[in-house]
């Protein structure tokens, strides 16, 4: 009776002392993983700028109606928290935040702080008026309000094409302006492609790989992993002296006579695709080969010694037992191929370029952090929703894998 | 989570881990460019006669743009560099946001020694690119002369090479209709104009090949990828310098812009800074540097001083500048986002 107590103190033990062994690790990697991302991510609803340099603006500019233009109050205070910001030097991260929602904000801001403090005489309202004539705009007044924080959903909707218009509404943007679904779908696509292509390529490589004798397999193996060790650029860039007008490929197919004019295979979607499926062949082929390599070749001989025909043999019994390898293979071919950038950039044209390409963009060139923040959460978001989808449609039509 | 955010985040705590040790020791005065050909001029003539000439070790760092790096490092604090080589849209935000130390113009030598675009309170104009429009002079003997035979594709069939930016593209597509370029950033600032720019690109978008980075370009040109293409001078006659090419440089249809050397803010190293950004500024120092890549430079006295063999490829040159079109930073700080934004929707249809 004592016995059971005893055990199952002994198993807390064991337990709680693998807990303490984790705990490092779990730090680790709460700190710099889960925490910096989360801070990055929430950058894509936090609204801080104007807050921050314009208080008092913030605040007073919620009691507007919306309708007309703020009273001469909203704006004299406004005029104080620009004289304010200017002398601190803020004005700049102000106007920058409300750029992204009106352009030409930036000018108007800067130009008006370097003209106020107004003159006692008339209204603040009025005189700012008098100095720029797009302060009587109510986009502009709508602009400050959408911006006043301490959240927003501003850089999420910029993300998927919408905006908040003056009025409230969720409305689409300007046609011209629209990029961001269209590249979502872009990104899915190319990746979907692309994993599609090495399942295609990857699949009897890998099955040559587990079948043949070790010390070809060996060889082959390195011809595999070789590249796979060679930097992406460095492949990249070899793409492009195979695919250019006058490189290799070209320079063949018009010897063997098979085309007159040269093809046009790069710096177009031909080319993402081509040297994508190059790069990210290695990530299908290594998980096929691990899961075949455990299938047993006798599974196979059995079917056909019992008058199955090699393609239904192959079908029924070698397809599903290496399903687990295609599912890790093609998602973690389509979970890379989703974050392509460097590849897409130089080999592909200016419409094959995919998200990261813009969250780069807004990172490093334009300071928009909010926004590379959103297009990341909606990446992320996606990718996920994709993920689970996925998890539950091949444990419900297959066998269980992970 | 994938691998590659994996490996990525295991490198990120390293760093982190290894930039949160504290130094015991002051770091060695930084000094950063832009790599390949250019760095290795200005080892040349800037970085190697100043330790000689004052004993103050320097590290030779290099980056490709991006002033999300800057903010990142001096906001982040314990910023790693001190002297940066920075484009004029960098600067300008950057000196907005605080970013720089300010520059004392007098130590300098004053603003009115340095032609006036390499001017900003917080960096020296240090040297002027050009981007342009360059052919293989092999392929035609009477070849391209603006961007409106660029834009010819009847006269000259075959693809073309542009920059995959709304900068430099806009303004290349508004003078192709044959505005004269002092009209350029006025017909840019209005709607109308933009959408007509937006037009003329639609007539060319066939027989566009987008580039992405400017050491793309020789390779493009020389291949018999493209019959003519956008590109930097410096690239471009270098490549007739040291590959032995015949390229040629269309000078009235060039844009040029200005490098500036910044001194991050907060530097532990600000004095000797200072000290490196006014001897890379001084007439004797600058006039070198065109000798080992097709640059420019700002110093007035510099510019005189130019071996006349060399400077005729410089965009500094009074007849390379004289037709030239200068960027417009302050434009496209306004009005980048938009036009950027603009710019990917219509390369996407």
């Amino acid at each position: 009776m004592l016995l059971k107590p005893g055990l199952r103190r002994i198993e807390r033990r064991k337990l709680l002392r693998a807990l303490v062994l984790i705990v490092p690790l779990f730090a680790f990697l709460l700190l710099n993983f889960a925490l910096p991302i989360a801070a990055v991510l929430m950058r894509s609803i936090k609204d801080v700028e104007l807050a921050a340099a314009m208080p008092r603006t913030a605040a007073a500019i919620q009691r507007w109606d919306d309708r007309d233009l703020p009273d001469a109050g909203i704006a004299a205070i406004l005029v104080e928290d620009l004289i304010r910001a200017r002398d601190q030097g803020t004005v700049s991260s102000v106007a920058n935040r409300l750029n992204y929602d009106v352009n030409g904000f930036r000018t108007l801001l800067l130009s008006t702080a370097r003209r106020v403090p107004l003159s006692d005489s008339g209204s603040a309202l009025d005189q700012l008026i008098k100095i720029d004539a797009r302060w009587g705009d109510r986009n502009y007044w709508a602009a400050i309000k959408h911006a006043a924080g301490p959240y927003t959903s501003f850089y999420l909707l910029a993300a998927l094409d919408r905006r908040v218009s003056a009025d409230g509404d969720i409305v689409l943007t300007p046609v011209d302006q629209r990029v961001f679904i269209n590249i979502f779908f872009r990104t899915f696509w190319i990746s979907l492609v692309v994993t599609t292509f090495c399942l295609i390529l990857g699949y009897p490589v890998a099955y040559l790989l587990a079948n043949v004798p070790p010390r070809v397999s060996n060889l082959l193996m390195i011809l595999v992993l070789l590249p796979f060790w060679t930097s992406v650029l460095v492949r990249t860039t070899g793409w492009a002296v195979l695919l250019q007008r006058e490189g290799t490929v070209n320079t063949m197919l018009r010897a063997m006579g098979a085309i007159s004019e040269p093809m046009q295979l790069i710096y177009n979607r031909t080319g993402v695709y081509v040297a994508m499926t190059q790069v990210l062949l290695p990530f299908m082929i290594l998980p096929l080969y691990g899961v075949m390599k455990g299938i047993a070749p006798t599974t196979m001989r059995a079917a056909l010694s019992l008058g199955a025909r090699p393609w239904v043999a192959f079908r029924r019994v070698y397809l599903p037992q290496s399903m687990p390898g295609i599912s890790a293979g093609c998602l973690l071919v389509f979970i890379l191929a989703l974050g392509y950038y460097i590849t897409p950039a130089l080999v592909g044209g200016a419409d094959d370029q995919m998200v990261s390409y813009f969250i780069a963009f807004y990172t490093n060139e334009t300071l928009n952090w909010g926004m590379a923040a959103a297009l990341a959460v909606i990446l992320l978001t996606v990718t996920l929703v994709l993920y689970v989808l996925y998890n539950c449609l091949s444990s419900s039509a297959g066998p269980r894998w992970a | 989570m994938n691998t590659q955010q994996r490996i990525g985040t295991v490198l990120l705590g390293t760093l982190i881990a290894l930039a949160s040790i504290p130094r015991v020791d002051a770091r060695d005065l930084t000094v950063v460019g832009w790599g390949g050909a250019s760095t290795a001029g200005q080892e040349i003539v800037f970085y190697k006669p100043f330790t000689a000439k004052t004993g103050t070790k320097l590290i030779v760092d290099t980056w490709s743009g991006g002033i999300g790096i800057l903010r990142t490092k001096v906001k982040g604090g314990n910023a790693n560099w001190d002297v940066v080589q920075a484009e004029v849209d960098e600067v300008i935000l950057g000196c907005e946001e605080g970013l720089f130390e300010k520059m004392d113009w007098s130590k300098l030598g004053g603003r009115d020694k340095f032609i006036d675009a390499a001017y900003n309170e917080c960096g020296v104009g240090n040297l002027v690119f050009s981007q342009g429009l360059g052919y293989d002079g092999n392929r035609y003997a009477d070849g391209p002369k603006s961007w409106a035979d660029f834009w010819d594709a009847k006269k000259f069939p075959g693809k073309r090479g542009l920059r995959k930016t709304a900068k430099y593209t806009l303004e290349a597509a508004v003078q192709a209709q044959g505005i004269p370029r002092e009209d350029v950033y006025k017909v840019l600032s209005t709607p109308a104009g933009v959408d007509q720019a937006f037009k003329k690109l639609d007539e060319l978008k066939p027989n566009v090949i987008w580039w992405s980075s400017p050491s793309q370009v020789p390779g493009l040109l020389a291949s018999g990828e493209v019959v003519m293409s956008m590109g930097t001078a410096g690239r471009l006659l270098g490549a007739n310098q040291l590959d032995g090419k015949n390229f040629k440089f269309v000078w009235p249809a060039s844009m040029y812009a200005v490098d500036f050397y910044v001194v991050l803010k907060g530097t532990p190293n600000k004095e000797q800074a200072m000290q490196l950004v006014s001897f890379m500024s001084q007439p004797e120092t600058q006039k070198l540097l065109p000798n080992h890549f097709a640059i420019g430079v700002t110093n007035k006295d510099a510019i005189k001083g130019v071996d006349p063999e060399k400077a005729m490829s410089t965009p500094t040159y009074p007849d390379n500048m004289k037709n030239a079109l200068a960027l417009d930073a302050a434009f496209w700080v306004e009005n980048g986002d938009q036009l950027s934004q603009r710019f990917n929707a219509w390369a996407a249809k």
